[in-house]
């Protein structure tokens, strides 16, 4: 073959060549966007496939709950609770009561307490479940997702079972729970102690030292112990980066102190060590999930305070007092004693504060709400700075930004 | 083997190797069991959609099998969730950017009206910005009902006559909403 | 295990009489103190070797529209997770001279919560690198969490009082 000869005219010299010019790229990404998983508008700066800087728009889905709630009797407000963190309203609805009764006094007795506990470690299966599989959908792995999410409809329909509603389950009154548990509750949360955990083994096969999972995540947006904490990081983005600060254990509500569980902790705060937190802690609220309906304690399920918990119907048919409390409570002319409560619960995606004061009124005279993700969201420029884009993009699935929370 | 249904075959005239129909009803057809759905998921009723679109309830039963997150390639515009004032003009605009025939659906209280939130920095139902052709009420609704308002848009896509946005009717629709 | 009384004497031994009101609603030590003071009180509160309040939980304002000269109050709560400590503090500030130094040379979490308050009560945090609306659109002009704004939506023409007891 001869040999081919490159035809030097066409090619310029150096000295020829026009000057390189760099710029930065801006890119939008979002409100909209199928990777963002809720409405969050992040415009970052490019150089190449390198984020150099980025500035966040939040408030897309912002609701006013602070400023409706001012407005609405303390039972009432349950509902917006529903719809912050909408992966594990149950656990926010559990935190307002519990906030409540703080405010009025009212013991809740231990059988309320243990379900309380039982609800709450279940929404957090599902606040993770949606959490992890939707992180491996983003590194390409959509076979995860549908397994886990038979498994969180089993857990709605233990909700259903439970208060009636699946997603948005306004679940139990201030001073406990609407009623028992029923027998199929009861068999329902057996079988998913039972049938949970050989799905949550595959998802953790098809991923935990799955290759390209790990080299997708490993050292992707890291965040160090001290920044975390001084951007008010809480839960398990906290813990996985090496702080075991856990509301359940330091402030131990509802009975927690009751439960044998540990709090895993990750090492270098990314987006790994958020997922295998994650992924321990499903571990773990099972276990106390197991524990509570073992330990089930007989008794009532709702604490004797007849003026803020509502009567069971057939008594206020047939019973003068019954019929006297409901009115009073459903016309909300029952005032709460004024003060100042700060209650904090562990919620799926950290410290889930309530600032409530009261004036002696029906309604809350102010009402904050301390969300996480709100908190933590706006460490998320600094945490992906100098990663790539499609990096960038797991950091924020790891983060579990609810959008609902975020806003309120 | 379980028996396999299929959608039966229009009103029309058979013979020996044809059959002839009318061509509304064939696009009908095709539109009706190949609509992309784009899932405009704002918040507590995209995670039911999310059940929605998972193995247990499976939207792709409908033809629904592509969610398209590119408003280009969509026929259904399905917004899910509280939209904000804030989030108006960017719902608007992904409407804009989606080809004729679209069909819009209000999935929740909080896009069909506002619902539960009737504050100063919600918009009170989508239709203020865009006309919507199937609500579907709940709040959140349930995977059926999500599935039940798909059907409805299904049926809509069958009957519609070929001309219908083309008609002075639909133009004054759209002017009603300053679309051009 | 730190005391409430154990922080208290300890402030005001080192601030004097810039704390005052202290409270102790159910179990939470609240102070109060003056928007000169709360940077070095936040700031003693973290630095201090054996307390360590070195995390800032929560930032918030409140509206008392009728307590004349002190209607907003910037309410902080601050948490030590070594001593498992949380400590609430206020500074009331009057409607007419709504500034309060930022803290979030201390806090970088104090950002955005600060932006949510300017956003729903219209404080102005000093020195804040960059204090915009945050949740509401920024067109809008005037700050809804204050009392005297309705919540409603001021376009509904279909519910009416009556029915909807709006």
């Amino acid at each position: 073959m001869a040999d081919i000869e490159l035809l030097p005219h066409n090619v310029p010299s150096q000295s020829e060549l026009p000057e390189l010019v760099e710029e930065l790229t801006t890119l939008n990404l979002g409100p909209t966007h199928p990777a963002t998983h809720g409405i969050f508008q992040n415009v970052l700066k490019m150089d190449g496939e390198k984020i150099v800087s980025g500035e966040q728009t939040i408030g897309y889905i912002h609701r006013a709950f602070e400023k409706i709630a001012e407005r609405r009797p303390f039972y009432q407000i349950t509902t917006l609770t529903d719809r912050m963190n909408y992966c594990s309203s149950p656990i926010n609805n559990m935190g307002w009561h519990m906030t409540v009764e703080k405010l009025l006094g009212i013991e809740v007795p231990k059988r309320a307490q243990y379900i309380r506990v039982l609800m709450m470690e279940l929404a957090r299966i599902t606040d993770h479940i949606i959490c992890n599989s939707i992180l491996g959908v983003d590194t390409g792995a959509f076979t995860g997702f549908l397994y886990v999410m038979q498994k969180r409809e089993e857990v709605y329909e233990i909700y259903e079972e439970v208060c009636g509603a699946r997603l948005t389950t306004n679940m139990g009154r201030v001073g406990g729970m609407e009623r028992d548990l029923s027998s199929t509750a009861i068999r329902k949360i057996k079988e998913f102690i039972k049938s949970f955990p050989p799905v949550l083994r595959e998802l953790e096969k098809l991923l935990n030292r799955n290759r390209i999972f790990m080299d997708r995540t490993i050292n992707v947006g890291p965040i160090s112990q001290e920044r975390a904490l001084s951007y008010g990081f809480t839960g398990p983005n906290l813990r996985a980066a090496g702080i075991d600060y856990d509301v359940r254990v330091m402030n131990p509500y509802s009975s927690y102190e009751d439960f044998d569980f540990e709090v895993p902790i990750g090492q270098n705060g990314d987006t790994f060590d958020r997922y295998m937190v994650r992924n321990e802690e499903m571990w773990q609220s099972l276990k106390i999930v197991e524990q509570a309906i073992n330990n089930l304690p007989e008794g009532p399920y709702y604490a004797d305070a007849p003026e803020f918990y509502l009567p069971p119907k057939q008594e206020v048919y047939k019973n003068m007092e019954a019929l006297i409390y409901h009115f009073k409570i459903v016309m909300g002319e029952i005032d709460a004693p004024a003060g100042e409560v700060y209650h904090a619960v562990e919620g799926g995606n950290g410290e889930l504060g309530f600032y409530l004061i009261s004036d002696g009124g029906r309604a809350p005279y102010r009402l904050h709400f301390r969300r996480p993700s709100f908190i933590y969201y706006q460490a998320y420029p600094e945490m992906c700075k100098g990663s790539s884009l499609s990096d960038a993009i797991l950091t924020m699935s790891s983060m579990n930004v609810i959008a609902g929370e975020l806003d309120a | 083997m379980k028996e396999v249904k299929i959608v039966g075959a229009p009103d029309g005239h058979s013979g020996a190797g044809f059959f002839a129909t009318s061509l509304d009803q064939a696009i009908g057809l095709a539109r009706s069991y190949s609509l992309w759905p784009l899932p405009f998921a704002t918040s507590c009723c995209g995670i039911e959609f999310m059940a929605t679109m998972g193995a247990h309830y499976d939207i792709s039963r409908f033809g629904s099998e592509r969610p398209s997150f590119s408003p280009r390639q969509a026929d259904l515009l399905m917004v899910m969730g509280t939209i904000a004032k804030k989030m108006a003009p960017v719902v608007k605009q992904v409407y804009l950017q989606m080809a004729e025939p679209r069909w819009v659906m209000a999935v929740g209280a909080c896009a069909s009206s506002g619902g539960i939130f009737d504050t100063y920095s919600v918009l009170q139902g989508i239709d203020r910005i865009i006309p919507v052709d199937v609500y579907v009420p709940g709040c959140p609704p349930r995977p059926e009902q999500i599935i039940d308002g798909l059907m409805q848009i299904q049926y809509l896509a069958q009957n519609e006559s070929l001309r219908r946005r083309n008609t002075d009717e639909y133009q004054e629709l759209l002017t009603s909403y300053n679309i051009q | 295990m730190l005391t409430n009384q154990e922080v208290a004497e300890g402030l005001l031994e080192k601030f004097g009489d810039q704390v005052f009101g202290f409270e102790e609603p159910y179990g939470l030590l609240t102070l109060s103190t003056t928007r000169e003071d709360i940077l070095p009180l936040m700031e003693f509160l973290k630095d201090h070797k054996t307390w360590q309040v070195i995390f800032l939980t929560d930032l918030t304002g409140v509206q008392y529209p009728d307590n004349k000269g002190q209607e907003f109050v910037v309410v902080y709560h601050l948490h030590s997770f070594v001593h498992n400590f949380r400590i609430r503090i206020k500074v009331a500030l009057s409607e007419a001279d709504l500034h309060i130094p930022t803290a979030t040379g201390l806090f970088a979490s104090a950002n955005w919560m600060e932006r949510e308050t300017y956003d729903f009560f219209g404080i102005l945090f000093d020195g804040h690198p960059n204090l915009r609306r945050i949740l509401n659109i920024e067109e809008m002009d005037y700050f809804p969490m204050r009392k005297e704004y309705p919540m409603e939506d001021a376009t509904r023409e279909d519910k009416i009082d009556a029915l909807f007891g709006r």
